[in-house]
C-alpha cells in the first residue's frame, strides 16, 4: 500500500468522525499551542530581561589605570596616571565590540545652592556618552550638555534627583547656578530617578559635568587625587594647550612648529590623565571580545611590550552576566518541563482514542485482512492515522500559540519574539508523539485474528 | 489437478485445557469452474471449514492444496497475498466500510495488491465493476443509503475487483428477503456460468444450496456426502 494511499485512507477514516478527531487532537493542539505561546512570550521576556539587566550595568566595562609605585611603595589601584581621554576615543574608534566609551574624572566636594549645601556621592566629569553607557534614558528635565561644552570646559551640569530634593526642595533647578568648589555651574538638566544600585548606594546622588570642567576648574590639578575634596583651585589658562590639541577648533596660542623643531625641543605638554574610562559592550555576549579588543588597543597606545604587565585593568560585572544567563536557562528549562507534560497528556489522549477506534473498527480491520491486508498494512494505517492526528493538532497548535502570543503582545504589550526553532520542534515533537502513542493501538490492531475480528459485534 | 484438495483436515479449538474438535478429518476436492455449497446445521463446522478454505484460518492438522500449492504452510503475509489475489469474499452481513462511498469500498482491495494500479485507474476499475452490477448511478452512495440487495451487490463487486478465480460466499442471502435473495443467487449463477468463476457457498438453507451444482453436507465436523465431484453426491438443479 503506497504512502499516499495510506495517508489518504487515514485522512478519510478521521473524516468519518470529525468531531471525535477534533476533540482528540485538542490535547495536542493545547499542548503545542502552549509550548509555542510560552516559547514566544518567554523569548520576548528574556530579551526584555536581558535589556533590563543590561540597564543595571551588565554590559558596562570599567577601565582603570593600574597602580603606580615609587621606590617599592605602591599607591593602590587607579593611582597610575596613564589613562587619557584620547584612549577613550581610540577605544570607541577601534573596538567594534564597544558600543560607547566615556572618559571619567571624579571629584568629591561640596555643592552649594543658596543657603543649602550637600556633598554628593558622585561628582563625575564625563561626556554625554556616559548617559548612554549607564542607560539613564531621557532626562527628566532639560537637556544634556553637548560635546562643545566638553570641548570648551563650560560650567554646566546635570543633577540627580537627590540633589534636586536636597538643594532645591522641589523647585525646578533648570537655569539656576550651583557652586562646586566655588565655581558656579549652571544646571542644564535633571536626571530621572534611578534609585539605589545593587550595592545599596543611591544612584540619584550624582552631579554630572563636562570632564574638562571638573578636571580643570574643580579638582584643579591632574595630579591631585580625585578623592580629595579640598583640591586647589585650578586655572584654566595652563590647560589651553592640551585642550586645543584634544579638541580641534580653538586657535592655537603658539605659532606652529616645524618637524625639526618638534624633534629638537619636545614641548612639555601637560598630560591630561583621567580617572577611568567607562565603556559599554554591544551586548552581554560580546563582553569578552570587547575586553580583548580594548586590551589590545590600550597596550598598543601605552606602548607596552609583550611580556610586560598591563598598566590598566578592565573590570566587568561578571556576576550580573552570570545571573542573566542562569535566569534564562532556568526559564527555558521550566518551559521545556511544562511543554513535556502537556505533550505527554496530549499523547495519552491520542492513545486512548486510537484504542477506542481500534475496538470500534474491529470488523473493518477483519474485513481489510480478509481482502488481503497484511498485519503491517494495518499497523501502518493506524500509525499514520495517529501521526496525522498529531500533525494536524500540531499545526493548529502552532496557529493557536502564535495567535495567542500575538494577542498577548497586542493587548498586554508584552514583548514577544517569533521562534522558528520552537515551531520546528513542535512539528517534530507532535509527529513523534503520534508515533510513540499511536504505536500500541496500531500494533494491537495488526495482531487481531481476522476471523474473530469479522465476527466481532 | 483439482483447484482445491483437502486431505484429512482437522481443526480443534482450545478451551482451557479442553480441546474441542470442530473438524474431524475432512477430505474433499473442488474442481476449477465448479459451484459448490457447504451445507449443514449451525455448529456443524461449515464456517470453520470455509475459513480454512479461505486461508483465514489454519488447520490443526491435515493438508490443504490450492492450485497445487500446500497452503497451510504459508506465512501470514503470503496467505494475505493469496486472499487478495486469488479469493473473493462475500459475507452474510455485507461488511462494507461505513461512511465510505460504494466506489471506495469496491476499490479498497486494490490498495493491498502487490501492484497497486494507481488512484485514478483503481477508481475507474471500481466504477466499471459497479456498473456491471447495475449500480452505475450509486457510485458515491454510502452503504447506509443503499438497500440490502444493493449493499450485497457492492460487496460482490468488491470481491471480484481483483478478478479472483475463486469466490467464497458465507450465507450471502442470510440478511436479504426472498426476492433479493433470488436476485443475488442468480447473479452468482451468472458469474459461474459466464465467467467460469468457481463458487463455494456456505448455507444452511437447502433452497439456496439448490442454486449450486454440488452440495457438500457437513455434520458434526465430518462430511456426510458430496466430498468429491461426481463421487456419489447428488447434483443440485
Amino acid at each position: 500500500m503506497s504512502v499516499y494511499t495510506t495517508a489518504r485512507t487515514a485522512f478519510r477514516a478521521l473524516c468519518r468522525n470529525p468531531m471525535r478527531a477534533m476533540l482528540t487532537t485538542l490535547g495536542i493542539v493545547i499542548g503545542v499551542g502552549a509550548v509555542i505561546a510560552m516559547m514566544e512570550i518567554g523569548t520576548g521576556s528574556s530579551a526584555a530581561l536581558e535589556k533590563t539587566i543590561a540597564s543595571m550595568g551588565a554590559n558596562v566595562l570599567v577601565i582603570r589605570p593600574g597602580a603606580a609605585s615609587s621606590g617599592g611603595v605602591t599607591f593602590g589601584a587607579g593611582s597610575a596616571t596613564t589613562l587619557t581621554p584620547e584612549d577613550s576615543e581610540a577605544i570607541l574608534r577601534e573596538c567594534p565590540a564597544v558600543k560607547n566609551a566615556a572618559p571619567m574624572v571624579r571629584a568629591r566636594t561640596q555643592v552649594v545652592y543658596g543657603g543649602r549645601n550637600w556633598i554628593p556621592t558622585y561628582i563625575y566629569g564625563t561626556t554625554v556618552a556616559y548617559l548612554d553607557i549607564q542607560n539613564w534614558g531621557e532626562l527628566a528635565e532639560g537637556e544634556p550638555f553637548s560635546d562643545r561644552d566638553v570641548m570648551n570646559g563650560n560650567k554646566v551640569c546635570i543633577l540627580g534627583q537627590t540633589l534636586v530634593r536636597e538643594l532645591f526642595e522641589g523647585e525646578s533647578p533648570i537655569g539656576k547656578e550651583v557652586r562646586l568648589q566655588n565655581v558656579a555651574f549652571r544646571v542644564v538638566g535633571v536626571l530621572p530617578a534611578k534609585g539605589a544600585n545593587m550595592m545599596g548606594l543611591d544612584q540619584d546622588d550624582i552631579v554630572l559635568a563636562p570632564w574638562t570642567s571638573i578636571k580643570y576648574r574643580v579638582t584643579g590639578s591632574s595630579l591631585t587625587t580625585s578623592q580629595s575634596s579640598t583640591g586647589s583651585k585650578g586655572s584654566t589658562s595652563e590647560t589651553v594647550n592640551t585642550l586645543s590639541t584634544l579638541y580641534p577648533g580653538g586657535e592655537s596660542l603658539y605659532p606652529e612648529r616645524s618637524a625639526l623643531q618638534e624633534a629638537n625641543q619636545p614641548m612639555p605638554v601637560r598630560f591630561a590623565n583621567i580617572d577611568q574610562i567607562m565603556a559599554s559592550a554591544r551586548s552581554a555576549a560580546e563582553i569578552e571580545t570587547a575586553i580583548d579588543q580594548i586590551t589590545a588597543v590600550l597596550r598598543e597606545r601605552h606602548r607596552i611590550r609583550s611580556g610586560e604587565a598591563d598598566d590598566f585593568n578592565i573590570r566587568d560585572l561578571t556576576e550580573v552576566t552570570k545571573m542573566l544567563s542562569s535566569t534564562t536557562t532556568l526559564m527555558t528549562n521550566l518551559l521545556l518541563a511544562v511543554a513535556m507534560i502537556s505533550l505527554v497528556v496530549g499523547g495519552v489522549g491520542i492513545m486512548n482514542i486510537m484504542l477506542v477506534s481500534v475496538t470500534e473498527r474491529t470488523r473493518e480491520i477483519g474485513l481489510r485482512m480478509a481482502v488481503g491486508a497484511r498485519g503491517s498494512d494495518i499497523l501502518r494505517q493506524f500509525l499514520v492515522e495517529a501521526v496525522v492526528l498529531c500533525l494536524v493538532g500540531g499545526a493548529l497548535g502552532i496557529l493557536l500559540g502564535h495567535g495567542g502570543s500575538m494577542l498577548v503582545s497586542l493587548v498586554l504589550r508584552w514583548p514577544v519574539a517569533t521562534s522558528p526553532v520552537a515551531i520546528a520542534t513542535a512539528v517534530l515533537v507532535s509527529a513523534s508523539v503520534g508515533i510513540l502513542f499511536g504505536f500500541y493501538p496500531a500494533w494491537k490492531a495488526s495482531k487481531l485474528d481476522p476471523i474473530e475480528a469479522l465476527r466481532y459485534e | 489437478m483439482p483447484l482445491i484438495e483437502l486431505r484429512d483436515i482437522c481443526k480443534s479449538y482450545q478451551l482451557g485445557d479442553l480441546a474441542v474438535p470442530v473438524l474431524r478429518g475432512v477430505s474433499l476436492t473442488v474442481e476449477r469452474g465448479e459451484s459448490v455449497s457447504l451445507m449443514g446445521s449451525s455448529g456443524s463446522g461449515k464456517s470453520t471449514l470455509m475459513n480454512i478454505l479461505g486461508c483465514l484460518d489454519r488447520p490443526t492438522s491435515g493438508e490443504y492444496w490450492f492450485e497445487g500449492q500446500e497452503v497451510s504452510l504459508l506465512s501470514a503475509d503470503e496467505r494475505a497475498r493469496l486472499r487478495n489475489q486469488r479469493f473473493g469474499f462475500v459475507f452474510q452481513s455485507f461488511n462494507l466500510l461505513p461512511r465510505t462511498s460504494a466506489l471506495e469500498n469496491v476499490a479498497m482491495p486494490l490498495a493491498y495488491g502487490a501492484d497497486h494500479p494507481g488512484e485514478h485507474e483503481a477508481r475507474k476499475r471500481a466504477a466499471e465493476m459497479l456498473r456491471r452490477f447495475g449500480l452505475g448511478d450509486r457510485l458515491d452512495h454510502e452503504p447506509s443509503q443503499l438497500s440490502g440487495g444493493q449493499q450485497q451487490r457492492v460487496a460482490i463487486a468488491r470481491a471480484l475487483i481483483n478478478r479472483p478465480p475463486l469466490l467464497f460466499a458465507d450465507e450471502p442471502t442470510g440478511n436479504l428477503d426472498s426476492r433479493t435473495s433470488e436476485e443475488v443467487l442468480r447473479m452468482f449463477e451468472q458469474l459461474h456460468r459466464e465467467e467460469g468463476i468457481t463458487i463455494i457457498m456456505v448455507t444452511h438453507d437447502a433452497k439456496v444450496a439448490r442454486h449450486t451444482q454440488r452440495v457438500i453436507h457437513i455434520e458434526d465436523g465430518q462430511i456426510m456426502d458430496g466430498a468429491f465431484a461426481g463421487g456419489g453426491g447428488e447434483e443440485g438443479s
